[in-house]
């Protein structure tokens, strides 16, 4: 089974995607969904290697809370747009050290930063290390850093171990 | 039932397009260019989200808009990605962002390929 499925998740994903795509579920959509969601993953597992297990019910709780997180956002900018003067709104760059086990899960984390309050994941240090955010409106940058720690990170390292 | 369906989806459907309004407001009115892919990246994120959810209800394609959401969602962080480094490495001087920290330096200003 392990042989057969490198990656569960990935597999999983797959099978889920063609019948979306499909926007049926029939036999022959099924059957040409497990066949892509078997043959996919196993092609590619070469391309990918160490490639990271992560929690599938975490990730899934994690997706929720972001989701969640950028609808509050949207609605956080949308008011700084609208009602903050120009003169009083303090952008400013954020230097955050992540300690996550792998690329896969530092990635993770930019996407969340760049979706979610009013920031943006810029840059990262060549080694991949050190996240470069902009903050469209932050005050208090230390707070800043110290919630993408607790609120993103510490999940993501829950995670991906 | 189909009356409050409709009533959901037009709301979504006029959430999503003010959002989608202050998203190209917020990209004439802010001033710094880091400031203004803020505005796009996000209400206008949620704009195509609520419209995306309105077409799931009413038009029968539910299935397809939550792919159509999933793929914008995992498109949208790269796209300010890139141009947040385009504009790093293009507009700002080195002295504009603050140091990593750590000793090296960020990827936009690596000498190494």
């Amino acid at each position: 089974m392990r042989r057969l499925y490198p990656s569960p998740l990935l597999s999983a994903l797959q099978i889920l995607l063609w019948v979306m795509l499909a926007g049926e579920l029939t036999p022959g959509v099924l059957a040409m969904a497990v066949l892509l969601g078997t043959t996919l993953p196993l092609l590619t597992a070469r391309w990918w290697p160490d490639r990271p297990r992560p929690h599938p019910l975490r990730l899934m709780a994690y997706l929720a809370l972001v989701l969640w997180d950028v609808i509050l956002a949207s609605i956080a900018v949308a008011r700084i747009i609208l009602f903050l003067p120009q003169d009083r709104i303090r952008s400013a760059w954020v230097v955050v050290p992540v300690d996550l086990p792998c690329a896969e899960a530092r990635a993770l984390l930019a996407g969340t930063i760049t979706l979610t309050p009013g920031t943006l994941t810029a840059d990262f240090s060549e080694d991949g290390k050190v996240l470069l955010v902009h903050a469209l409106h932050a005050p208090d940058t230390k707070a800043l850093r110290e919630e993408i720690r607790t609120r993103y990170e510490a999940r993501l390292k829950r995670i991906f171990t | 039932m189909a009356q409050i369906i409709e009533i959901i989806s037009s709301l979504l459907l006029v959430t999503g397009g003010l959002f989608g309004l202050i998203g190209s407001y917020g990209l004439v009115r802010l001033g710094e260019g880091m400031q203004r892919l803020h505005a796009p990246t996000k209400a206008t994120t949620i704009g195509v989200g609520a419209v995306l959810i309105a077409a799931g209800l009413v038009g029968g394609v539910a299935s397809k808009a939550g792919l159509v959401a999933g793929f914008l969602f995992l498109t949208a962080p790269l796209t300010a990605l890139f141009l947040a480094r385009v504009h790093l490495f293009r507009s700002l001087p080195p002295g504009a962002v603050p140091p990593t920290g750590t000793g090296v330096d960020w990827a936009s200003r690596s000498e190494t390929p």
